[in-house]
């Protein structure tokens, strides 16, 4: 029987509100969910009490869906319906997927931006397919949890580029999960790390996940969670290494994969061999391929030998960070790995000789970011116990726009704190011209070709005027997610030229209404009926923030002003109690908009209290 | 306190080139614990955007204050000099011989070794006008010298980059 949980006298007046918030880890091999419980950060298991849910999705006959172990089993016989290891999918082009994974799929050939994949139960993007294994993780949760999800945080590489980490927000609101906040894979498993150590100093988290690697050096003071660079490669994992050893033997065994299945075959037992090498010195490599048993003995040093060139370009990337950061490499006080392919004895020999010291293995490399996400989940939920816990992110690659001449004119640099705004100001080339293309690129080489496109803009309404007269300024911001926005003003004139953005490698907002309104994850419910439900839950939101607020700030309000807010929330909750979606959401408005000035004045309040805090500290 | 309130008020320090750096971290922290639209996620949408402002304002005058070199032209600008660095690009000749003299050894430069070398040079010379300027800016109240320091030392940034591109070539 679970503990009640009973909370401080005064600190929560209604004990029943206590939100359920989860941590996902929505991994290339293996994904999670996480919350805490009664204080305690905890994966949740599914019924057979297994956390990790493979991240597998295959469409079956008869429009069914099998997600993770029931989809695995059909891997090798029905390669093509069963997507794996989609995440490295997210947010791509097809010239940006390798050769063995364009022959495991069939793709759409004429897609334009992020593949699309051909399946029996239609055609799929990346998006959906990620959205399927989101939404059995939002199950488990609401099994489990026996309530309503509040929200989730969902972990993203700290390399993901603004595409990918995009498509990840997309399958999470498809998966009908309210996203609280994206964070990057190391920073989550810092914060599981650091809270339950009660570390201080400069850390760096090295993890190397199916598909992607990341490095990245934090900064940890009293649950202050500071990231002082990243860097990493979003497309070489422990996956990579499984394929390469998967090649090696076939070719020692005189051996040749046919097809899919047979690739499916040859991984799937070069990654049991792998697994198998990190506590053993031999193993046995086990698969049938082309009708054929293969069977060879392999040992470690055959693995490492395969292995060392993917170990050499993660050693690289840690070089590159630590030198962006301007540290020494002894000032770092502790490694924390995280991972599934950690485990390998050669990325740990590796790391630790860059190091000059052993990283710290006492926790579970594969659950750590799902545990630390948890964490934020609940602390951005506003649960008390919570603690102060803050996470201060940066962007991880600089972002810029393409000039004259195909050069990149960088706007935001990469480690850059978000959330972050920058404006920059651009002119016409030519007399009268009404129009301006902005190309947005991500990445740190001088050339556009070399960079990562975003997507492109349109402004039109430009008033025509002579060649370099015309001051168009563009503004990009980064929110907390890292996510960035563009927007672009004629300040000569003031005219706010009218935006159109084409995401190179994302879903259209056409899309992505589209995908929901096929009912995705909520066949039982009609949209009419989940767009009011959903204008409720906002509308409860807005009174418990309002009452919060006013309940620690209410004193900033003069008696009419605070008349004002109360009769409009009135007015709220009475149409909250009624069924009239846009009644809800009029009156909804007209309290926000109420609550505007509120807002500023306990902003500053606020950041008085942060400095008189310091002050009072300094004495 | 508004948006427009300048980086040192913002902060709580005093209008000067010389900083304490672990005071200024501790105090972004303390500001963000306030402000990070982490605090607002289940606020209301003015709250939100409110949240959001101040963290980026916050964030801005966090990374002017912590570069030097970026702190040095914000001072010459909150005492009415703006540094205009498109504008003043004429500098002196002894110091464009210089400036020269590194880029030619950074080019023959072949290893990690070598290019050591001129970092250590420039790594002297940049601490040596990071003393000037803070003596122009603390001391004299000078703020025009002060600015030609800073033009001189986004010279000599340039370079700095010029040479980290080399290293993280060499090192792959």
């Amino acid at each position: 029987m679970a503990l009640l949980q009973i909370s401080e006298p005064g600190a929560s007046p209604e004990p029943h509100t206590r939100r359920h918030a989860v941590g996902i880890d929505l991994g290339t091999t293996h994904s999670l969910v996480a919350a805490v419980r009664s204080g305690v950060a905890e994966c949740l298991p599914d019924h057979d009490g297994e956390v990790l849910l493979p991240s597998a999705v295959r469409y079956l006959e008869g429009g069914r869906v099998a997600i993770g172990r029931d989809a695995l089993a059909g891997a090798v016989d029905d390669p093509k319906n069963t997507i794996v290891s989609v995440k490295r999918l997210m947010g791509r082009g097809l010239d940006d997927v390798g050769a063995a994974t364009r022959r495991a799929y069939d793709f759409v050939d004429d897609a334009v931006g992020m593949v699309r994949l051909s399946t029996r139960a239609g055609i799929k993007s990346p998006v959906e397919v990620s959205a399927e294994i989101l939404a059995a993780l939002r199950q488990r949760a609401e099994d489990t949890l026996d309530a309503h999800l509040y929200g989730a945080v969902v972990t993203v590489p700290a390399y993901f580029d603004d595409a990918q980490r995009q498509a990840t927000k997309d399958a999470a609101e498809l998966a009908g999960l309210q996203v609280l906040r994206l964070i990057s894979e190391p920073t989550a498993a810092s914060i599981a790390y650091g809270l339950d150590n009660a570390s201080e100093g400069l850390y760096a988290v090295y993890d190397l996940g199916g598909g992607t690697f990341d490095i990245s050096l934090l900064r940890m003071t009293k649950g202050v969670f500071e990231v002082v660079a990243t860097g990493g490669d979003s497309a070489l994992g422990g996956d990579d290494i499984d394929a390469a050893f998967a090649a090696w033997v076939l070719a020692r065994a005189g051996a040749e994969a046919a097809d899919a299945g047979d690739r499916r075959a040859a991984m799937l037992a070069a990654r049991a061999a792998k697994e198998t090498l990190s506590t053993q010195e031999r193993a046995v490599f086990r698969c049938s391929v082309s009708g054929r048993n293969v069977e060879l003995a392999v040992e470690r040093s055959d693995l490492e030998a395969v292995a060392r060139p993917f170990v050499d370009r993660t050693i690289a990337a840690v070089r590159a960070v630590v030198r962006d950061a301007r540290v020494a490499r002894d000032a770092i006080d502790g490694i924390v790995l995280v991972g599934g392919a950690t485990r390998m004895p050669l990325v740990r020999q590796a790391v630790h000789e860059f190091f000059g010291r052993a990283p710290l293995t006492n926790l579970d490399p594969d659950q750590v970011v799902a545990l630390g996400a948890a964490r934020q989940a609940d602390a951005l939920a506003g649960n008390v116990g919570a603690g102060d816990l803050l996470l201060l992110d940066v962007v991880p690659l600089s972002l810029g726009i393409e000039t004259m001449g195909g050069l990149v004119e960088r706007i935001i640099e990469r480690n850059s704190p978000i959330p972050t705004a920058r404006a920059q100001s651009f002119t016409t080339f030519q007399d009268g011209q009404t129009a301006m293309a902005i190309h947005v690129v991500q990445g740190e080489r001088d050339l556009v070709a070399d960079c990562r496109s975003l997507a492109r803009f349109e402004l039109h309404g430009i008033p025509p005027m002579v060649a370099g007269a015309a001051r168009i300024q563009v503004t990009f911001t980064v929110d907390a997610d890292g996510l960035l926005s563009v927007e672009a003003r004629e300040e000569t004139s003031g005219v706010e030229a009218s935006v159109t953005v084409k995401p190179s490698y994302g879903l259209s907002d056409d899309e992505v209404t589209r995908m929901l309104q096929e009912g995705f994850g909520h066949a039982e419910d009609d949209m009419a009926a989940r767009a009011l439900r959903e204008a409720q839950v906002d509308a409860d939101r807005l009174l418990a923030a309002l009452a919060s607020a006013l309940a620690s700030d209410g004193d900033l309000l003069a008696s009419g002003e605070r008349a004002v807010l109360d009769a409009l929330a009135e007015t709220l909750r009475r149409t909250r109690a009624g069924s009239d979606r846009a009644a809800i959401e009029q009156s909804m408005q007209a309290l926000s908009a109420a609550t505007d000035p509120f807002a500023a004045e306990r902003m500053n309040r606020g950041i008085r209290r942060a400095l008189a805090g310091r002050r009072v500290e300094d004495l | 306190m508004h948006l427009a309130t300048d980086d040192f008020e913002l902060f709580g320090l005093p209008r000067r080139f010389a900083i304490d750096r672990a005071e200024l971290d501790a105090r972004r922290r303390a500001l963000q614990a306030e402000v990070h639209p982490d605090r607002f996620v289940g606020a209301d949408a003015a709250s939100r955007r409110a949240a959001m402002q101040w963290a980026v304002r916050v964030n801005e005058a966090y990374e002017r204050l912590a570069d030097p070199v970026r702190r040095g032209a914000y001072l010459c600008e909150l005492a009415g000099v703006p540094i205009a660095a498109e504008d003043n690009t004429a500098m002196p000749a002894e110091f464009l011989r210089q400036q020269m003299a590194w880029r030619e050894a950074l080019a023959e430069a072949e290893s990690r070794a070598e290019i050591d070398v001129v970092w250590r040079e420039l790594e002297r010379e940049r601490r040596l006008a990071l003393e000037r300027l803070a003596a122009a800016l603390d001391e004299r109240q000078d703020a025009a010298s002060a600015a030609r320091e800073v033009r001189g030392l986004m010279f000599v940034e340039r370079f700095a980059a010029d040479v980290d591109r080399r290293v993280a070539k060499l090192e792959g």
